[in-house]
């Protein structure tokens, strides 16, 4: 039997402002724990929130921004449940009027373009933290996270596959960051993803068991944890078993999910409308005036990288990605870089160099990228030297013509100091001249290799081929 | 020269005029209160050394002539207000060991006037309750009549402004709890409309309803305290930013012109016959001094006690999850494991009453019984609101008793909540609506037992109610209280 | 409405309350009366009558985005049963 797979996915988003959601204690990650913590993060008698307004902007930048339906009265209500990293004893959270409604993500898998369906987002306040100290008999508590603000955004069950839930998420992360209202951090756990994942028959309209998957920290992680979840709703189902509506963990070490049944009670969460915080109002100027911070988002920027700019969709895919990333090409554009070569550079040179970290670390500024470019099209140097001066250049963050010039590593084409490295090489290999003029025309690669050897790789290689084609001439 | 010889507004005087500093009315006070509180419990916490600091740094403010009509006068604050270094019990053991690190706003309003807080007064648990017994501290007693109940839950305010232990009290009023215990114990006591006091630093028993508001011996004491204690702040999302009036200016003033309604499902057989004689007295000196009397009616009345009895209980299931044995308040040392150390140090810690509460109010928010209880009662809840509405169209203000009957003998109906929620009838549906409700001395039953005259008006009326008050207590002058201490 | 043991015992365990037997034999019964009493409510027309969760009709109480001073760690933990300092420490949560 064929199976299709149906997945939904709920982000938990923390915002960047600078201070909590409802009080002003420091958002800052990694404070000395316990620091950033007063009566009202502690939950002490008497204490009340009061709504940072930043955290509705931002709300309303992503519903913009996933063309969302705003409600233009919302209010706050309290999911009541019992856990150590929540000193109220109930999380201060939204649930039947959220600010957004409906809304939607373009999402492009293997070239095609499918649309996914958002369900809702809603503001909240992130729980504290606690840590678990391996045969301790004890587990410890930081309120530092407690009141962060958050946006949880709710997907519908649009996606098919794990490729697609991975695009989905990957947009709205581009998304949240071209906004700037969220670092985007998964190992910091400032972009969190929970999984839905249910699998039906092929050509059933019924939706099957779902179950729901944490502690997902990666994009690599989610793909992986919703693959192994496949395979093991599939066995399940076709061994005639049924799939059991739960809670799974994802573990990356044993890269199985694993069941949280009995570890978790059964949830009541007694929502109602929180009496401490009064309904949210918003109006036409107040959304305008929002609709005029927003930039440019990776779409409408993909699509003009590939009109305007002529780029490969997926060069333009890949560049629009990332807001710093798109903005570091175009910087390097603006300082004379031509298009495809620059897109080609970032997206092999640089992206390897960085090895993962982020672009706003990069000792190479655009400019100087640009420069390089410029020293590889005048012929000044070669392009595998250009890479060997990248190197440097993302170490030192020196100017690439200082490089080239203390190491004496512009480009060779002056023909007379190549034709008399080309004759004693010639001179020196009396046999492989031979065999060539007989025909082994390949023994041209073998000249030419021990020309670069001798000029450390300087050669014009254009010209050395051509020097080499008349002197071995037969 | 006896404490009980003047108010608050007499004793300000004194203090402004020189002849009394802040620390000889003070120590007076703690004398006072050194005398009689082993009998009559109005205090948890008294905290003399605390009181003498604030006194002469209260004299010192007014040697250098910044003082306003608070500075120096003694007050006590229910025990379920925040107080910065001093300990706040909310009346349970949960919180026996439990010390603020920050002050309420009302009580840095107070501060900031030079206002010296004496103590923290004995409170139902968590204000859950209408006679204050259920305060695990011990249980205050009517000044007027012994082994009588003091009421609740700001039982330990009322007797300590009652007793002459304190010129002035903050309590809170989430169904009747400050005009109640005022009524019984023969002082004014005014629950402001919700959103004219913040609530920062209240302990919250029922969110939507809590209000905190004075209690004192003069209408006159309580417009001075209302003065310092209203207005917007911007840490209480519920406070209303709305100008303060000067309370204390139109006090004086007749009430020609003023239409005074009278709800007639407030006075039902139930009503005890002296209580509604004292109260008919009041409203007919009402008329003699300008008022136009007309009858009114708040159809849904009848309904406001199950109302309450869900709202109420809802929120505080809520409210009181904080207390978990897990960052602060009690924790049970013997529970072995998390589930364990919850429901031990939530179960040792609570009294029953509030247990009670939190079943009902949890089982009321519960999947599957939400609609039926709290959705409805919410909905019932604005017909009472429109009840109101409609009265006020008709009239300036209502007038009623505040309670069924006078005071009852401690003990009676523990075994029987509901007989004791059912005695609330009167003062419920002012919180309901969030409008204010002023208690005001009209009487005394054949017992001697004092009893009160409720005003309500529309929100952001304290002013009219303060002056119609003013003028009750100046028609009757009353015969002084006589204390059995 | 009737209210029985095991919804007692049901709703002791979301709201983490621990029911001895005393309570056992006499909470139901009390529970059931003041729902009884509730029930009155059913006699009232609620038909699309809106439910009112805040009394006055304020809207939008915001504060700026900007930080505030913490409390010092000596007054986040006075009130602690169980710290070092640092942490609270709690029974071990699996």
């Amino acid at each position: 039997m064929d199976f299709e797979t149906v997945i939904g996915l709920e982000v938990h988003i923390q915002l960047k402002t600078k201070s909590k959601i409802f009080c002003g204690c420091s958002t800052a990650f990694g404070a000395p724990p316990n620091s950033n913590v007063c009566p009202v993060c502690l939950g002490l008698p008497g204490v009340l929130p009061v709504l940072n307004k930043k955290v509705v902007e931002f709300a309303i930048k992503l519903a913009l921004a996933t063309k969302a339906e705003i409600n233009f009265v919302s209010e706050f209500a309290r999911k009541n449940y019992f856990y150590p990293d929540l000193p109220k004893g109930y999380q201060t959270s939204q649930f039947d009027k959220p600010i957004v409604g409906k809304g939607w993500i373009d999402i492009d898998v293997n070239g095609k373009s499918k649309t996914i369906g958002i369900t809702r987002i809603h503001m909240e306040e992130d729980a504290g933290k606690l840590l678990h100290d391996a045969g301790d008999e004890a587990s410890w508590v930081d309120l530092n996270r407690t009141g962060v603000p958050l946006l949880e955004i709710v997907s519908e069950p649009d996606m098919r596959s794990p490729e697609e839930a991975v695009a989905y998420l990957k947009k709205l992360h581009a998304i949240v960051r071209y906004l700037d209202i969220c670092d985007g951090n998964m190992q910091e756990g400032s972009f969190r993803c929970d999984a839905n994942i249910s699998l039906r028959p092929l050509g059933q309209e019924e939706f099957g068991t779902r179950t729901e998957l944490k502690n997902m920290n990666s994009f690599r992680h989610v793909a992986s944890a919703l693959e192994y979840e496949i395979r093991r709703q599939r066995d399940l189902l076709l061994e005639g078993g049924v799939v059991v509506q739960e809670t799974r963990l994802w573990n990356p070490d044993s890269g199985i999910t694993e069941s949280m049944r009995g570890k978790e009670d059964a949830h009541d969460y007694r929502y109602f409308p929180c009496p401490d915080l009064i309904p949210i109002e918003l109006d036409e100027e107040w959304i305008e005036r929002i609709r005029a911070t927003i930039p440019e988002l990776p779409d409408r920027r993909k699509q003009r990288f590939v009109e305007q700019l002529e780029l490969p969709e997926a060069d333009a895919v890949l560049l629009t990605s990332d807001r710093e990333l798109a903005e570091y090409f175009e910087a390097t554009l603006s300082h004379g870089a031509k298009p495809k070569k620059a897109a080609n550079w970032i997206m092999t040179e640089l992206l390897k160099e960085l090895r993962g970290e982020p672009i706003s670390s990069c000792r190479v500024l655009p400019e100087a990228l640009a420069d390089l470019l410029a020293l590889i099209e005048k012929g000044t140097i070669s392009g595998k030297i250009a890479k060997e001066v990248f190197a440097t250049m993302m170490e030192s963050g020196e100017a690439p013509s200082a490089i080239v010039s203390r190491g004496n590593l512009a480009q060779v084409s002056d023909e007379d100091e190549i034709l008399r490295q080309v004759r004693e090489i010639i001179a020196a290999h009396p046999g492989q001249a031979e065999e060539f003029r007989g025909g082994k025309s390949k023994l041209l690669g073998f000249f030419v290799g021990q020309l670069m050897q001798r000029m450390k790789g300087k050669a014009n290689p254009a010209v050395a081929n051509e020097l080499f084609l008349r002197e071995l001439g037969s | 020269m006896d404490l009980d010889d003047f108010s608050l507004a007499e004793a300000s005087k004194l203090l402004s005029s020189g002849t009394l500093t802040a620390v000889e009315l003070t120590t007076r006070c703690l004398k006072r209160i050194s005398h009689v509180d082993q009998e009559l419990n109005a205090f948890i916490t008294i905290d003399e050394q605390g009181a003498l600091e604030q006194a002469a740094a209260a004299d010192e403010k007014r040697k250098n002539g910044k003082a306003g009509k608070l500075c120096g006068i003694p007050l006590s604050i229910k025990d379920l207000i925040a107080t910065r270094n001093l300990r706040t019990t909310c009346g349970s053991k949960i919180l026996e060991h439990y010390v603020p690190p920050y002050d309420a706003t009302v009580i840095r309003r107070l501060r900031e006037e030079g206002a010296v807080i004496v103590g923290k007064t004995t409170m139902d648990e968590f204000a859950m309750g209408s006679t204050s017994e259920t305060c695990a501290f011990g249980v205050p007693r009517n000044p007027l009549k012994k082994g009588y109940v003091a009421g609740g839950s700001s039982g330990g305010s009322a007797v300590s402004v009652a007793a002459f232990e304190s010129f002035a009290s903050l309590g809170s009023d989430t169904g009747g709890s400050i005009r109640q215990p005022a009524a019984l114990c023969g002082i004014v006591g005014l629950k402001p409309t919700y959103g004219r006091v913040s609530r920062y630093g209240l302990t919250a028993f029922a969110s939507s309803l809590d209000q905190i508001g004075p209690l004192t011996r003069t209408v006159e004491d309580c417009a001075i305290v209302m003065q310092t204690i209203s207005g917007y702040d911007p840490l209480d999302s519920t406070s209303v930013n709305r100008a303060v009036p000067d309370y204390c200016r139109s006090l004086a003033e007749g009430l020609d012109g003023i239409t005074i309604g009278i709800p007639k499902e407030y006075f039902t057989s139930s009503l005890n016959s002296e209580v509604e004689k004292e109260v008919r007295k009041g409203i007919e000196l009402l008329r003699s001094r300008g008022a136009k009397i007309v009858d009114v009616s708040l159809p849904h009345t009848e309904y406001c006690v199950a109302v309450y009895y869900i709202v109420a209980p809802s929120e505080a299931s809520s409210n009181l999850a904080r207390y978990d044995g897990i960052h602060y308040g009690f924790r049970d040392s013997k529970a072995q494991n998390l589930i364990e150390t919850y429901r031990s140090s939530r179960s040792n810690g609570f009294g029953a009453e509030v247990k009670r509460r939190i079943i009902l109010g949890t089982y009321s928010l519960s999947s599957g019984y939400y609609d039926a209880y709290y959705r409805k009662a919410s909905q019932v809840r604005t017909l009472i609101v429109g009840d109101y509405n409609r009265a006020f169209e008709t009239c300036d203000i209502l007038a009623s008793p505040v309670v069924p009957t006078a005071a009852w003998p401690l003990g009676q109906n523990s075994e029987d909540p509901l007989a004791v929620y059912l005695s609330d009838i009167l003062t419920l549906s002012a919180n309901l609506a969030g409008v204010p409700g002023l208690s005001v001395p009209v009487g005394f039953t054949q017992e001697g037992l004092p009893v009160g005259l409720q005003l309500q008006g529309p929100h952001f009326s304290e002013e009219l109610l303060l002056k119609v008050g003013f003028n009750v207590e100046k028609g009757l002058s009353l015969p002084k209280r006589a204390l059995y201490v | 409405m009737p209210f029985s043991r095991d919804q007692l015992d049901n709703v002791a365990r979301l709201a983490r309350l621990d029911i001895n037997e005393e309570e056992r034999n006499f909470l139901p019964k009390q529970i059931e009366d003041i729902l009884s009493y509730i029930e009155k409510l059913g006699e009232v027309n609620t038909d699309g009558v809106k439910p009112t969760s805040h009394v006055m009709l304020i809207k939008n109480a915001f504060r700026e985005d900007e930080i505030k001073p913490s409390l010092e760690r000596k007054e986040i933990f006075m009130n602690a049963p169980e710290h070092n300092g640092e942490l609270f420490k709690v029974p071990k949560v699996l």
